[in-house]
């Protein structure tokens, strides 16, 4: 029988190692478990608790990034944690970690970052794997036509225990993307864009196929972002199939197959698509040819807008609550509101491209006085490419800061915060109240924009600041 | 397994697990003691002293183990910290018509009941705070105090697992022999 299936199915159906009846959900079998800090000690003690091994090492991989410093180590080799609590739980993952004989990326590894960063950094992450991890943006790693979500601490505990997880087949929402991103519109713009039209639960039960003409034309890094951001749409996943642009981004990375096996896994590989006449359960199709530089209004990242166009009018009081939060109004553009911080980083934005495209328009540039800018790698090996070619000099020349790669103040779990009211243009992916904390109002935006509005000392179209600013993204594949 | 309460509500839509439970409160290695950072930012002032304008701070609302909340709850980050946060705090059940896919079965695997009712039981459980409600997770209804019963989905497995206090994990545990079938066969594949 030659049934046409997605390439959801595809993945599913090769990791299923028993299926799902009406009162069972099937035992799905997970390739790659990666693992932090924040969401794994509880798992750790119920296995201790248990005498339980931790099944396969070989597939586990952790590193420390939500409540780590971004401030150098003193001169002591003292790390400047925000409180002995987080100080604490990388003590816990360092024990964990050699107790359990789990690989981690700690303090002395030159490999350390961000979960969703270094796991494609390495070649952790192929094609055809299952990806889970105690984090919601795992859905990064669909970027490479692997099934990968985030998962609760109690089901990290059973991917420890057994490599499996017990789960319900979830539905497929394919978007169709057609038309080109113009010059200062970025991967970041066409997320928000997307998640503004479909809503912030718009995915929810489902897993999302990106696909079309214009996927096809984006760099890796720009589709992890876009995959980055489908939970921010609730969908459980998503997921582009692999090319040949995955293919030689992945090549000669640490963990990828190597020589003969190389050759067989991409011809493999190339079978990961959704066949011509299978179904989704839902398709949409977007036409990218006018989106605009994209940034949020409101408190979650459903709100996304142009920065030129006006704020809507609220419809409840919620909505005129968020606004009330944001000191915004409607009819007005968040173009030309004055901006307190922006911080250029995060899973979403924080890998080399994401710092060639600010540092573009921060060039020769001063930030504005009243503006403090954090800019923070997603990795040891982002941060040693970027100085490498000197990023970091261009943003210190401009007066920002140059940090330690970290999670930093996309959560803000390691004190990187705002004061309460100030405004923070940032390229991270969740504007919710509080999340940069107390009564801080987060703007989400590209890393053009970030920078445009840093320069600017307001919210700032990034076209105006591009004259003469290259297409920076065809480098990066082979950094 | 059964559970009766007056209702609070938490009209809100899109309320996210950052609100449930901020991040600076997830430096934790314990589930332990994270109800009283529940809702943190909204439930106190900057004093530390009560919010009065926090739903769940109203004296109707105290002891309420049943809350109605506004669209798509626990959206947001896998944290299951949401969940510990609010059992911890005393609540028992969250009645909504959408619930966010991860927060819900964090919720479930925690003995948190996240019910999703349908659209018009929950315009009407918004709209009428403080009625008493009771829930009977084996019959999968929910008793209005008019004696009128409303039936609700829920996954199989996971009111097996509630009911008869099934470990998930010792589930998966009695299948090892499955799963060290499949991952021969697997990986003789990929190589
Ligand atoms: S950068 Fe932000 S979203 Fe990404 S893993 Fe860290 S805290 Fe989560």
């Amino acid at each position: 029988m030659n049934q046409a299936r997605t390439l959801f199915e595809k993945l599913w159906n090769a990791h299923v190692v028993t299926p799902e009846s009406a009162d069972r959900p099937a035992i799905l079998y997970i390739d790659l478990h990666l693992l932090h800090e924040v969401t794994s000690p509880q798992a750790f003690a119920r296995l201790r608790a248990n005498g339980i091994p931790l099944r396969r090492t070989d597939r586990t991989v952790a590193t420390l990034d939500h409540s780590t410093p971004t401030l150098p180590a003193t001169a002591d080799g003292k790390r400047p944690y925000i409180n002995e609590a987080a100080k604490a739980q990388v003590a816990q993952l360092e024990l964990n970690c050699r107790e359990f004989g789990v690989c981690l990326h700690g303090w002395d590894s030159t490999e350390r970052g961000i979960v969703h960063v270094i796991g494609p950094e390495l070649g952790l992450t192929q094609p055809g794997m299952t990806v889970v991890c105690g984090d919601s943006h795992t859905s990064t790693h669909g970027a490479f036509g692997a099934l990968a979500f985030g998962i609760g601490t109690t089901e990290v505990g059973h991917v420890m225990a057994t490599q499996c997880l017990l789960q319900r087949k979830p539905k497929t929402l394919a978007i169709h993307l057609d038309g080109t991103l113009a010059p200062g519109v970025g991967a970041k713009d066409l997320i928000l864009h997307i998640i503004g039209q479909i809503g912030v639960n718009g995915g929810n039960g489902h897993v999302i196929e990106y696909c079309g003409p214009l996927i096809k034309a984006l760099s890796m890094e720009q589709r992890m972002t876009v995959c980055n951001m489908s939970i921010e749409a609730g969908a459980r996943a998503g997921l582009i199939a692999p090319d040949d642009t995955t293919f030689r981004w992945l090549k000669n990375r640490p963990h990828a197959p190597q020589g003969a096996a190389w050759k067989k896994a991409v011809e493999s590989w190339r079978k990961l698509k959704t066949d011509t006449g299978a179904h989704h359960d839902r398709t949409l199709y977007i036409n990218a040819n006018q989106i605009k530089p994209t940034v949020t209004y409101g408190t979650h990242p459903g709100t996304a807008i142009a920065l030129d166009a006006p704020v809507p009018a609220p419809t409840n009081v919620m909505e005129q609550r968020a606004l009330d939060y944001m000191q915004s109004c409607a009819g007005k553009p968040m173009q030309g509101t004055k901006v307190d911080m922006v911080f250029l980083g995060s899973c979403t934005n924080a890998r080399l491209t994401d710092l060639r495209e600010a540092a573009a328009i921060l060039r020769g540039q001063r930030i504005a006085d009243s503006v403090h800018m954090l800019v923070v790698p997603g990795s040891e090996a982002v941060r040693r490419a970027a100085e490498a070619e000197g990023l970091h000099q261009i943003f210190r020349a401009s007066g920002a800061t140059w940090r330690v790669p970290g999670c930093s103040m996309c959560i803000g779990m390691n004190g990187d915060l705002a004061a309460c009211g100030q405004l923070v243009v940032s390229t991270s992916n969740r504007n919710f109240e509080g999340r940069q904390g107390k009564g801080v109002r987060t703007v989400l935006a590209s890393p053009m924009t970030a920078a445009a509005s840093a320069i600017a000392g307001t919210i700032a179209d990034p076209r105006p600041y591009m004259e003469g600013v290259a297409n920076l993204n065809t480098p990066a594949e082979n950094f | 397994m059964h559970i009766q309460s007056r209702t609070a509500v938490l009209a809100d839509e899109n309320i996210d697990t950052d609100r449930i439970i901020p991040a600076r409160f997830l430096t934790t290695t314990t589930r332990k003691g994270l109800g009283k950072h529940c809702f943190n930012d909204w439930r106190y002032l900057a004093d530390g002293s009560d919010n009065p304008c926090f739903p769940l701070n109203q004296v109707e609302a105290r002891n309420c183990t049943i809350v109605v909340t506004g669209g798509n709850f626990g959206c947001g980050s896998s944290r299951e910290h949401a969940p510990w946060a609010l059992l911890d705090y005393g609540i028992k059940a969250i009645l909504c018509s959408e619930i966010a896919d991860i927060f819900r079965n964090n919720a479930l695997k925690n003995g948190l009941l996240a019910i999703v009712i349908d659209e018009r039981t929950h315009r009407y459980l918004l709209n009428t705070p403080g009625i008493s409600l009771s829930i009977d997770v084996r019959e999968q209804v929910i008793e209005l105090p008019n004696s009128k019963h409303i039936r609700f989905e829920l996954e199989p497995f996971a009111r097996h697992c509630l009911l008869e206090g099934v470990d998930q994990l010792g589930f998966l545990t009695q299948h090892i022999a499955s799963i060290e079938a499949f991952e021969a066969y697997h990986e003789a594949e990929a190589c």
